[in-house]
């Protein structure tokens, strides 16, 4: 019995992972090919099979007046607003939240459960309920196809799922260790970035990577919010495939849109597992 | 110069968490607050930290008005019945955090910092994280923390009560030295439980507490030999205090169809109804005593407690010994009639064996 689900249990996780690591390996191998070692035949192995070309990739960064596409411009486009935005949504989330963890706000009717759930109900609409009004938004204050006006309304969509995070870490910080800090002669400033904040970063980074991953993948809104002037990663990367682009250029760009957050994964992947997101606090 | 407090109630919601709570706490002495869960202790003492703010009254300290002064300028320090330390500190770095807020020169600081861990007895831990210590080891920390602080008032929130049975002997022996040895006499040191032998090894000035009202006031040695009333015999024991409905009539009294001589310091009262309070340590098994039905016994240490039922009442037994007994198995015990209370019918002493006045 324990052999045998040992047994499914590795086949399960190796088909697994064949089934999540092939296509990346796929299009690896493809981004290195050129037009004969792609349209011959069936080739794999670099080298054996084929003779890999740097082809695929020069061709990301050549301006298109010299038959490029580049990329460049939208990646770094991409990583301003997504970094910018989710940098603020954390500030500003982490403070609202906990804010919302340890006073009672009282406003007519409103409750802090109220005005948590406010924050949250901005990710429960479809975002194509937003998108009108984001975009009366923004052309009214002279900001649609700008970088700034991305990162404003990237933070309207990542800041709600920082408070939702950070709120119910801070719920599971004891309220007497901000209490021990005042005693221990903490003024309420001090006690937040002296003891709670410390304290909180394993909260910091599941909401970081958050923040991240839903801002580096939102095409939605950088497609309609966006015209000639400013262009992010995830519509252009749309508009190479749209375009004659060529396999090979299409697997490169594909491999570094996704690399950034396989960095992250692992990153976070090693706090992970040490235990530490938790254990800090109990 | 006492820590002072007139009249302070505290009513959040729609119970009373303090209900016109006075005191006057004076230095250098030891102070314990009994009451059970919910009665109030923690915000007794949140209140003194300045952690809340009463709805009225007043309080005082060194002549000044201290509701009006923020924690963070008090100087007291608080041991949490939780085991609360700074998890992003090693065992040195919490100790010395408050020295810090309050810029003391470094030398100071490591003076004060080795006198606390040689007092409670974590020299060589100062590298440790605190996840790595066990619940005793970091309600010691805490206490350093507190210590090294020289606060002038030292507030402790049943800092013993999350420990296992052993580490809380073992605990409660040092806690004694220390409040004996290592305190200044500049400090006034308040100290709240659940636990009436902790009061009483103590040994200090105690406050009883019940759904935020002081029931009674006084040293411990006076709290356990003379209980103003049935509340306070009930939460200054453990087991609570046995309590049967009866009535003297010449020398004899009755209770469910008992009959037992008068003891001698209830010769002074009139001939009616009372209620009788008897510990349960004064309850010894007897052959020629009354017959009781065991509802359940339990073994703790090497002690045995005895729930007996007889009719409506119902006592519990302390056995001195590890005795095995099976549930409504029928035995005799004796009660010690000189150990016997009277409480009148409004639950106030009237008699104790102690030679009480009357009521």
């Amino acid at each position: 019995m324990e052999k045998l689900y040992k047994f499914l249990k590795y086949t399960f996780i190796i088909l697994w992972t064949v089934f999540i690591v092939a296509p990346f390996l796929w299009a690896i191998s493809t981004s290195f090919k050129d037009f004969q070692s792609v349209n011959s035949k069936v080739t794999y192995i670099p080298w054996l099979d084929f003779e890999p070309t740097l082809e695929g990739w020069r061709v990301l960064v050549k301006s298109p007046a010299r038959g490029g596409v580049d990329i460049v411009e939208p990646y770094f486009n991409s990583l301003f607003v997504t970094c910018t935005a989710s940098l603020i949504s954390i500030v500003l989330g982490t403070l609202a939240a906990y804010a919302l963890s340890r006073f009672t706000f009282k406003a007519g009717f409103v409750r802090n459960n109220d005005i948590t759930f406010f924050f949250i109900s901005q990710r429960i609409m479809p975002p194509i309920v937003l998108s009108i009004p984001f975009f009366i938004f923004l052309s009214t204050i002279g900001l649609l196809d700008s970088l700034i006006g991305l990162v404003v309304v990237y933070i309207v969509l990542l800041m709600p799922i920082a408070v939702w995070i950070m709120v119910d870490f801070f719920n599971r910080v004891p309220k007497e260790l901000d209490e021990t800090a005042l005693i221990d002669g903490c003024n309420p400033y001090q006690a937040f970035y002296k003891v709670v904040l410390p304290n909180s970063i394993p909260g910091l980074i599941v909401a970081g990577m958050f923040c991240i991953i839903f801002g580096w993948i939102d095409f939605f809104f950088a497609f309609i919010l966006t015209f000639t002037e400013v262009q992010l990663l995830p519509v252009k990367v749309v508009a190479l495939n749209s375009s004659i682009t060529p396999w090979w250029s299409l697997s490169a760009s594909a491999l570094i849109s996704v690399a950034p957050l396989i960095i992250v994964a692992f990153v976070v992947e090693r706090y992970l597992s040490k235990g530490n997101l938790s254990g800090a606090l109990k | 110069m006492n820590l002072i407090g007139e009249n302070i109630t505290y009513k959040p919601d729609d119970q009373f968490h303090l209900n016109d709570v006075s005191f006057n706490f004076k230095k250098g002495n030891l102070y314990t607050i009994l009451g059970r869960t919910l009665s109030g202790k923690t915000t007794f003492l949140k209140t003194i930290a300045g952690l809340l703010n009463p709805d009225s009254g007043n309080l005082s300290f060194e002549d000044n008005d201290f509701i009006k002064i923020p924690v963070w300028e008090r100087n007291v320090a608080m041991v949490y019945q939780q085991f609360i330390n700074y998890p992003h500190l090693n065992v040195y770095e919490n100790i010395i955090f408050p020295l810090k807020q309050r810029k003391i020169s470094e030398d100071q600081i490591k003076k004060d910092v080795d006198e606390a861990l040689k007092t409670v007895g974590l020299v060589g831990f100062e590298n440790r994280k605190i996840q790595e210590l066990s619940g005793g080891q970091q309600q010691r920390v805490a206490l350093a923390r507190s210590l090294a602080k020289k606060a002038k008032i030292l507030l402790l929130d049943e800092p013993l009560v999350n420990l296992d049975y052993k580490l809380r002997e073992q605990l409660r022996e040092e806690f004694k030295r220390i409040f004996t040895q290592g305190l200044s006499e500049d400090t006034i040191l308040i100290y709240s439980t659940t636990d009436p032998q902790e009061v009483m090894e103590l040994n200090g000035e105690v406050i009883v507490l019940d759904e935020g009202k002081v029931l009674q006031k006084g040293p411990a040695k006076e709290i356990f030999e003379n209980p103003r009333t049935l509340k306070v015999a009930e939460i200054s024991n453990d087991p609570p205090m046995n309590i049967l409905k009866g009535t003297k009539s010449s020398e004899k009294l009755s209770f469910e169809n008992i009959l037992i001589n008068s003891p001698s310091h209830f010769k002074n009262l009139s001939d009616q109804g009372y209620n009788f309070g008897i510990r349960a340590s004064e309850i010894k098994l007897d052959d020629q005593g009354e017959e009781f039905e065991i509802e359940l016994a339990e073994i703790s240490g090497s002690e045995t407690l005895l729930h007996l039922k007889k009719g409506e009442s119902k006592v519990i037994a302390l056995i001195e010994e590890v005795m095995n007994f099976k549930i409504h198995e029928k035995v005799k015990i004796k009660f010690n009639e000189n150990k016997l209370y009277a409480f009148d019918q409004n639950e106030e002493l009237v008699s104790s064996p102690y030679g009480v006045s009357h009521g």
